[in-house]
């Protein structure tokens, strides 16, 4: 296997391990708890919401179902990169 | 030192977390709330009428979160501050003394004054209990006439509509909320309330309602006409709840006017939320806004005065994200002016900062349900309103907050047939390369 292709195998490896997390924007919600109603795995989304904190929980599935249903567009995914979890 | 707030809407509870965050855990909080229901998320009650959620879900905290902040709460309705005592008086009759105050006692609707107005069957939407009568009354109801504007009464019309409801929404003037839309955006919020099968009458106002064994069976118009209804729904403003400073002779314009340390004119008394008016050394003017993220960051920083941490507010440039008949909608900054003949004063969700209009000139583009209007400024642009699409909202949330200079592409974007979502999107991608990410403020 030639050397670029190592890279190029190792580069793919790297995106996979971007992982997305879910990001608020408190300014933006109203509590209204649609997110943390719809979260398969139940966590409280609308409390992250209203601390302003993002889910770096290892349970989030990224399923994005939160992000999709919440009606003020405070949620969206954010890249976290695996190898510096909790240094942003 | 023992401090009060009355009110348990996001307001007083922002206050009370401000305060334990200052580790003063020797002071005393004491909650009042009149509400049966404590604090729960108002906006939210929208989503109840339409069914998305159930009324269990609008409670955002714990017990446990309670617990944890170390208040008393007791569900009383004050009847008097007594300031000379540092006093209060409630509806019970017990007084209780008070270091600090702080008056979140929130705004209701504007009363229906027309005649036949407190038949059953005339509904309004505060609280959780009036949500709670809505949806009893549309369980039964075939149609029901909805008047007022702004948010409140879409919420209302789209409520009743979705629970099967005829509804037929009478507007005073051409078009809904006038004086913070323009004539597209009406017209857009429109015809999608017409397609989901809602009548509007337009030029209609409601002067009678009437009634029979006490309970609604139609209204009266002001031309004459009639409509058979079982329900009306009003929305035409709202008023804070000023009636204790009023005798507690605080001073007031059309809210209880605080200074930036959202302190009134007695240093013991501090008022937050939608009764406050609060002064903006920037503009030097007194503001009355009815929004969710103002009043909790108001009560935030009273709670820090409260607390004896100088804390000044920085009135944060008013935005609403909302849905207009199906639609996303963002209003960022000032956007409109004039007055919306459907509402008298404010409406919820609303800020008098959208209507003050300096001069500016709008660039706008739209396709299909999407719609982006830009105020554009000299310099900078004032306010936005997004409609549809919301990729833009943030970043014009952003370039308005921190009054980015958009001299170099301002020309482009008023000049004929641009598309000016491109180039919004092509400059922000610009200015988060150069300055990094901003922060909202
Ligand atoms: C249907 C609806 C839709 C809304 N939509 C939006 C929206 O889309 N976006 C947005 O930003 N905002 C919206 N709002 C407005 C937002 O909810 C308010 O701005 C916010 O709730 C204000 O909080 P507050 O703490 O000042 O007052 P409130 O939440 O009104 O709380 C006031 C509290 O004081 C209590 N109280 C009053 N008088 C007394 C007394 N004498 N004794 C004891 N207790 C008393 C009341 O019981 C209540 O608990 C909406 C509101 C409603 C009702
Ligand atoms: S759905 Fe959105 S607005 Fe509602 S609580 Fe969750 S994050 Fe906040
Ligand atoms: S992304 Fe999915 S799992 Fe993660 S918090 Fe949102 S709804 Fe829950």
């Amino acid at each position: 296997m030639s050397l670029l292709k190592i890279f190029k195998r190792s580069a793919i490896r790297r995106t996979v391990l971007f992982a997305g997390h879910v990001v608020p924007d408190s300014s933006r919600c109203v509590q209204c708890g649609i997110c943390s109603d719809n979260c398969p795995i139940e966590i409280d989304v609308r409390a992250y919401a209203w601390r302003g904190e993002s889910i770096n929980k290892n349970e989030c599935l990224t399923c994005g179902e939160c992000v999709a249903r919440c009606p003020r567009g405070v949620l969206r995914f954010e890249k976290t990169d695996l190898f510096t979890t909790g240094e942003k | 030192m023992k401090h009060i707030i009355i009110g348990t809407g996001v307001a007083g509870i922002a206050a009370i977390e401000s305060i334990r965050s200052l580790h003063n855990q020797s002071d005393d909080i004491t909650v009042l709330g009149d509400d049966p229901h404590g604090y729960y998320s108002r906006p939210g009650l929208a989503y109840y009428l339409t069914g998305e959620v159930l009324d269990k879900t609008l409670f955002p905290k714990k017990r446990a979160d309670f617990i944890n902040l170390n208040f008393k709460y007791k569900k009383a309705r004050v009847t008097k501050i007594i300031r000379a005592e540092k006093k209060l008086e409630l509806d019970d009759k017990t007084l209780l003394s008070y270091d600090k105050l702080l008056i979140a006692t929130g705004a209701s609707a504007l009363p229906l004054t027309a005649h036949g107005a407190n038949l059953e069957g005339v509904v309004k939407l505060d609280h959780l209990e009036d949500a709670r009568r809505i949806l009893k009354l549309a369980k039964r109801g075939k149609t029901a006439v909805v008047v007022g504007g702004g948010i409140t009464a879409l919420e209302l019309t789209e409520g009743l509509r979705s629970r099967g409801v005829n509804v037929h929404y009478l507007l005073r003037g051409d078009r809904y909320w006038s004086n913070v839309l323009d004539e597209q955006e009406s017209q857009i919020v429109q015809t999608r309330l017409q397609e989901e099968g809602v009548t509007l009458h337009f030029h209609s106002e409601l002067i009678e309602v009437l009634g029979k064994s006490g309970k609604v069976i139609g209204v009266r118009l002001q031309d004459g006409r009639t409509l058979k209804c079982n329900i009306l729904a009003y929305a035409i403003g709202i008023k804070p709840r000023m009636n204790l400073a009023r005798d507690a002779e605080l001073k007031l314009e059309r809210g209880i006017l605080v200074n930036e340390f959202m302190q009134t004119n007695d240093p013991n008394i501090y008022a937050a939320g939608d009764v406050a008016q609060v002064y903006d050394p920037i503009t030097g003017r007194s503001i009355l806004d009815s929004l969710w993220g103002v009043a909790r960051e108001q009560g935030r920083v009273a709670g820090l005065n409260m607390a004896g941490q100088i804390t000044p507010y920085i009135k944060s440039m008013p935005f609403n994200v909302t849905r207009l008949a199906g639609l996303t909608t963002t209003i960022i900054g000032t956007v409109g002016y004039g007055e919306d003949k459907d509402v008298l004063g404010i409406a919820r969700g609303d800020s008098e900062t959208w209507r003050q209009l300096p001069n500016a000139i709008v660039a706008q583009s739209g396709f299909d349900v999407n719609r982006l209007r830009i105020l554009v400024g000299e310099k900078t642009f004032i306010g936005a309103v997004v409609m549809g699409d919301q990729t833009l909202s943030i970043p014009l949330q952003k370039i308005i907050a921190n009054k980015i200079d958009i001299s170099p592409i301002r020309d482009n974007l008023l000049s004929h047939n641009t598309k000016i979502a491109d180039i919004i999107a092509d400059f922000w991608s610009k200015q988060k390369m150069v300055e990094g990410n901003y922060a909202t403020r």
